[in-house]
Order: structure tokens, then sequence, then C-alpha cells
């Protein structure tokens, strides 16, 4: 992938590419709520905002099943949405109340929801892969036919763990889907500053992992990508390193003033926003007119409206739980 | 009841869980064809095939990361750390995931696994390789520590480790692989977070575990032979810390020496002080005394070894100090 690339062709299935407008636009959405309730307090600690990469999480995710094991960052709430958990357990989570994904427990960074095989949402920044691999092993131990998905970002590349998995997953040839979400910087440090080799798909050739890098701000790229590198892993191709070049418009997280890139580069990526890209193809491409657009809008704002309400209406944990799950309860 | 070596224990535990539980797997560093670093799964990749005992690289930090994943995944991993030394290189593992996944799911997830490392000094290794950590895993919470100082504990405690829903490691102190002890045939799993007293007395308690007990019981015949009847309490789990045990001795004796080979400065011993200090302290005659290791990085030559670990002669003097027989 050189240069700006071209679009790759629309599905025909309207029901599909409006879905996928949805699920984008919810993401969106949701977010920007979650920004106004941290200006306001209602939501504390680390919001780490995915702003302008939503295409990568809802392209990626349609490329799994049910039975597939979903591991993502603490960057996760558009994966968390793509991946079906209700909105409003995600934003009780943020609230920290009891009625959130992990009863509050874990906040904006740490979503888990087991009944739909999504183990979370971790803040070591390429700790959750060994994670993923071992979720692999266990379904190839147990004959499972699922493949786990690992989301993470360019700044992981760096970490041994990185490179440990690649290895470990193509030598016992698990069924892992590595996702590099890779938005150029490290926190705020940019790729080039942080890699000897930028070509981060370049990196599966050390390992014998097929690897192949898409356009992330197209959404029907990424699902195509996504869905050749599912298929070659289930297949029993082994693992495969799929790298999605998108970009983060929002700061890192709430505590970062972007000293370190440029108002130019910001405004330049936005350009290029996936769901503004992706809205004018379905219309160019007549999936879609005014009162789809209005309709999908209208939904992402009842939804993000519904759990808005569903976060102030829950319970908070009580204190004397503070013990509780550390361990498990005796029998 | 039957004689068998502290290693031959272990992999009498990794047999039968093998054999009883089709979800159990071994992994780790040359685990398989080389047999084990201390030999302790030899022949069990020729029992049970690669798929269930299997050689992984040099990757400690994954393929520990993988056994949290593997346990998530309905699995019951066991997973050998060569050494302690090496554990350091899976520490974001162990810390920041196995032992923080229950809770900060709100209870969704556990991690049943087993860890297994060789720990401790007394092999002239030096300095990379003689460490006794286990006090500072036992800091965390969300993981289980155990550290067995005798065969029928080896197997008994990897077994209850098995079947633990929570994330245990257990520490084998390196010197005891050869030593032998009684092991009771069919005995069940022992129990973690209870505390024993291999020795009974009335003099003084000297409280330690893993490989640091035998030179405690030598010590306490020492101090018999000497008129003074020592407790030797073997603690066997650092996390769960059975308080309870070293209370009602320390109640019984009103004195205690706790003897560990940890650096001084922060180990299990300060926190067992602790403890004693906080529950314990109108029974005491006399301070807590700590026998540790020496507050330095452990040196090669013998003789230098040897003054940096607990020894004999110093448990002795301790117990006798506090007995004002100084």
């Amino acid at each position: 992938m050189t240069g700006r690339p071209e679009p790759t062709p629309l599905a025909l299935d309207r029901g599909h590419a409006l879905e996928l407008l949805r699920q984008m636009g919810l993401i969106r959405r949701f977010e920007e709520k979650a920004a106004e309730l941290y200006s306001r307090g209602k939501i504390r600690g680390f919001l780490h905002l995915y702003i302008g990469e939503e295409a990568v999480a809802v392209g990626a995710m349609q490329a799994l099943t049910p039975e597939d094991n979903v591991v993502a960052t603490y960057r996760e709430h558009g994966q968390a949405l793509a991946r079906g958990i209700p909105a409003g357990s995600l934003m009780a989570e943020m609230y920290g109340k009891a009625n959130g994904c992990s009863r509050g427990r874990g906040g904006s960074m740490h979503f888990f929801d087991v009944s739909r095989r999504f183990y979370g949402g971790h803040a070591i920044v390429a700790g959750g892969l060994p994670i993923a691999v071992g979720l692999a092993l266990a379904d190839a131990l147990q004959g499972r036919p699922a493949i786990t998905a690992c989301f993470f970002g360019d700044g992981a590349v760096a970490e041994w763990e990185f490179h440990e998995s690649l290895n470990l997953a193509a030598l016992w040839r698990l069924p892992v889907l590595f996702l590099c979400e890779n938005n150029l910087y490290a926190m705020g440090t940019a790729l080039a500053g942080h890699q000897s080799q930028p070509d981060i798909r370049r990196k599966g050739e050390g390992y014998g992992v097929a690897a192949d890098a898409v356009d992330g701000m197209d959404v029907v790229a990424v699902e195509a990508a996504a869905r050749r590198a599912a298929a070659h892993v289930r297949d029993g191709g082994g693992p495969f390193l799929l790298e999605a070049r998108t970009y983060r418009f929002r700061a890192h997280s709430t505590a970062d003033p972007e000293l370190y890139r440029s108002r130019d580069e910001v405004e330049r990526w936005k350009q290029r926003d996936p769901i503004a890209l992706y809205t004018a193809r379905l219309r160019e491409g007549g999936l879609a007119g005014d009162a789809d657009l209005r309709a999908i809008e209208a939904s992402a704002e009842d939804e993000v409206a519904g759990a808005v309400r569903f976060a102030e209406a829950g319970p908070w944990e009580p204190v004397e739980d503070l013990a509780r799950d550390v361990y498990a309860e005796r029998a | 009841m039957s004689k068998i070596s502290y290693r031959e224990a272990i992999r009498s535990a990794l047999r039968e869980a093998l054999q009883s539980d089709p979800r159990v797997f071994l992994m780790g560093e040359d685990v398989g064809r080389y047999g084990g670093a201390f030999k302790v799964s030899h022949g069990l990749l020729e029992e049970f095939g690669p798929e269930r005992v299997r050689d992984t690289p040099l990757s400690e930090s994954t393929f520990l990361g993988a056994g949290i994943g593997a346990a998530l995944g309905g699995m019951r991993p066991i997973v050998e750390i060569m050494t302690v030394n090496f554990s350091l290189l899976a520490l974001d593992q162990i810390v920041n995931n196995a032992a923080t996944l229950r809770h900060m799911s709100g209870g969704q997830l556990g991690v049943p696994l087993v860890v297994r490392m060789a720990t401790g000094g007394g092999r002239q290794m030096a300095a990379q390789h003689s460490h006794s950590l286990e006090g500072w895993f036992a800091h965390i919470p969300g993981i289980k520590i155990v550290a067995p100082a005798v065969p029928a504990d080896a197997r008994g405690l990897l077994l209850a480790a098995l079947r633990d829903p929570d994330p245990v490691l257990v520490f084998e102190h390196a010197t005891l692989y050869p030593v032998e002890g009684e092991i009771e045939d069919g005995a069940p799993p022992a129990e973690i977070g209870q505390a024993l007293v291999r020795r009974p007395g009335d003099a003084v308690s000297l409280i330690t575990y893993g490989g640091s007990l035998g030179k405690t019981l030598e010590a306490a015949g020492q101090l018999a032979a000497a008129g003074i009847e020592a407790e030797v309490i073997d603690l066997r789990s650092l996390r769960p810390l059975d308080t309870r045990t070293i209370l009602d001795s320390v109640a019984k004796t009103h004195r205690a020496v706790i003897v560990d080979e940890a650096w001084r400065m922060c180990g299990i011993a300060a926190e067992v002080s602790a403890q004693i200090m906080e529950a314990g302290f109108y029974g005491l005659d006399g301070p807590v005394a700590r026998v540790s290791g020496a507050d330095v990085p452990m040196p090669y030559a013998k003789h230098m070894e040897d003054a940096a670990l607990p020894q004999i002669p110093a448990i002795v003097a301790a117990a006798r100090e506090l007995l004002g027989h100084g």
C-alpha cells in the first residue's frame, strides 16, 4: 500500500453497507458523549478516544463469529461496541457503576464481557498479546474451531511481547489474528521515532507470519482484508498480522496537550474521516439517502442517550464488596 | 508410605494430574526433550506426548501469558519457569494480568493457572541465579504463593494448586530436589494457607519455610541438646499466610525467630514479624528476631555465599539470645 489507496469496491448488500455506517456512527457518538461527560466529571481516570479509527474495529469485527475471542487494548470502546456489548453497560462502566460491564472495577480501559468472548481491555502495551496466544492455544487443544482476534497499537510493536507472541503463535501454528492499529503514534512518539523498520507489516516475515496492510480509514477495505486474514487463520494457515493504517483525531488521552504533532497534520487526516468518506460513497453508490442517514444518526443518538440513562441510574458497588473477587469465593 | 525425593514427588503429582485431567498440560523451557532443567519432568514427554508437555522458546512473558490465556480458555496449564530469576521477565503477566483479571473483570474471569519455579541460593550460582523472591510475589493480591519444604508437600501442594480456581505460584527450593522424604501413597492434596508445626516445643517459635526448614530443624535439635525446646513452624504457604498457627505458637512460647533466605529488607520475615506485633505483642517476652539473607547480591565463592545465607549457628544464636542465653 503506497500513497493514497483506491477505495475497495462497495458491497452490494445494502443492509450490511448501512450496518457498517451505523456501527461507526454509534462509536463516534458514544465517544463524543463520553468526552463531554468526562469534562463534566461524570467519567474520571483515563479516557482514550478512538475517534478517527472507527473503520478498523468495525471492519475487522465483521470477520469474526460469536465463537471467536477478542482481546483489545485500553483504547477499546470501538471494539466493544462493534462486538455488540450494550452501550449502556459500557457507559456505566466508565461511570464506575456496578451495572457496568466490569462492575465498575475497570473503567474505560478495562471492558470485559465473557458472554461475548470479549477478554479486555488491557492497559499494559502489548500485554494482551500473550493472552490471545493462550486463548488460541486453548481452542486448538480443545478442538474448538474458533480464532482469536488481538488488537494492539503501533507502540506495542516495540515491546518484546509482540515479538515473542508472533514467534510462539507461528511456531505452534495457532489461530491468532494479530490486528495492529497503526495510528502513527505511540502516545506522543511518531512511528519513525520508535521503529527502525516502520513498515509494520514486514515484521511478520521474520516470524513466518503471513501479513498484509490495509487503509484503516476505509471500512470496506478493512472488512475485506480482515475477512481474507481470518480465512487464512481459520483454514489452519497459522497466525496472520494485519496492519490497519489509521489516525487518531483526538489527543492520546484526556491528559495529552498534543505538543508532538501539528494542527495541519491532524486537519489533513480529518479530510479522510472514515465516516464521512464512507457516507459519501454510500450516497454516490445509491446505497443511502438522506432518510437513511437521518435514521442512522437518530438511532445512535437514542442509543447513547439510553446508555447515559442506564449509567446514571446504575447503583454503586457497596464498599463492603471491595475485596470480593480478589480470589474465587470459597464453595 | 514410601520414600521418594522432592523431585520425584513433583513428577508424580504432574503425572497424576496429566493422567486424571485432560485439561492439564505442562509448558516451559526444556520441560520436554531435555526433561526439565532440574529433571523434574523427565519422561513425561514420552508418556504424554508433545501436545501436553510443550517445550517453549525462551519467552517467559509470552508463555506465561499464554498460560493465562489458556486458563481463561478452559485449560488447566502448568507453566514451569526454570528459576525464579527468570520470572522477572514474566512479571508483567503475573502482576498485571494473572493477579488482576478476576477482580478487574468484576468476577467474570478466573485464572486457574499453576506456575512452578525453582528458587533460592546455596549452589554457588552467584547473583543472577540465587534469588528468593517468593516473599516479593506474596506482596501481590490475586495470586497465591506456596513453598513446599518436604516431598509430601511438593506433591500435595502442587495437587492443591491444580485444584485451585486462582493462580498459584509454587516455589521449589533448588537444593531440595534430591532430598528424600516419606510420602503417604494416595494422600489427598494439601491445604493451601495452612502452616504446620514440624517440631513441637514451648521455649521459642522458629518460623520458616522451604529451603530453610532443614537448617531450622537442625538448629532446633541443637537447642534441644542444650535443654531448649524450640517449636518449628513450616509456613508452606506465604499467601494466604496462616497467621493463626503463628500466633498460637507465639502465644505459647512468647518468643519468635523468623528464618528465611530472602533479603532482610522488606522480606517476608518483616511481614510475619509485623503480624506478630499487631496481634501477639502482649504475649511476647522479647522482640521478634529475624535470621534472613544478607542484603547483598549473592556472591559466588562458597565461604562468601555461606555468609550471605542463614546458617544453623545463627539460628541457634538468635534463639539463645531471646532466651537470655546469649
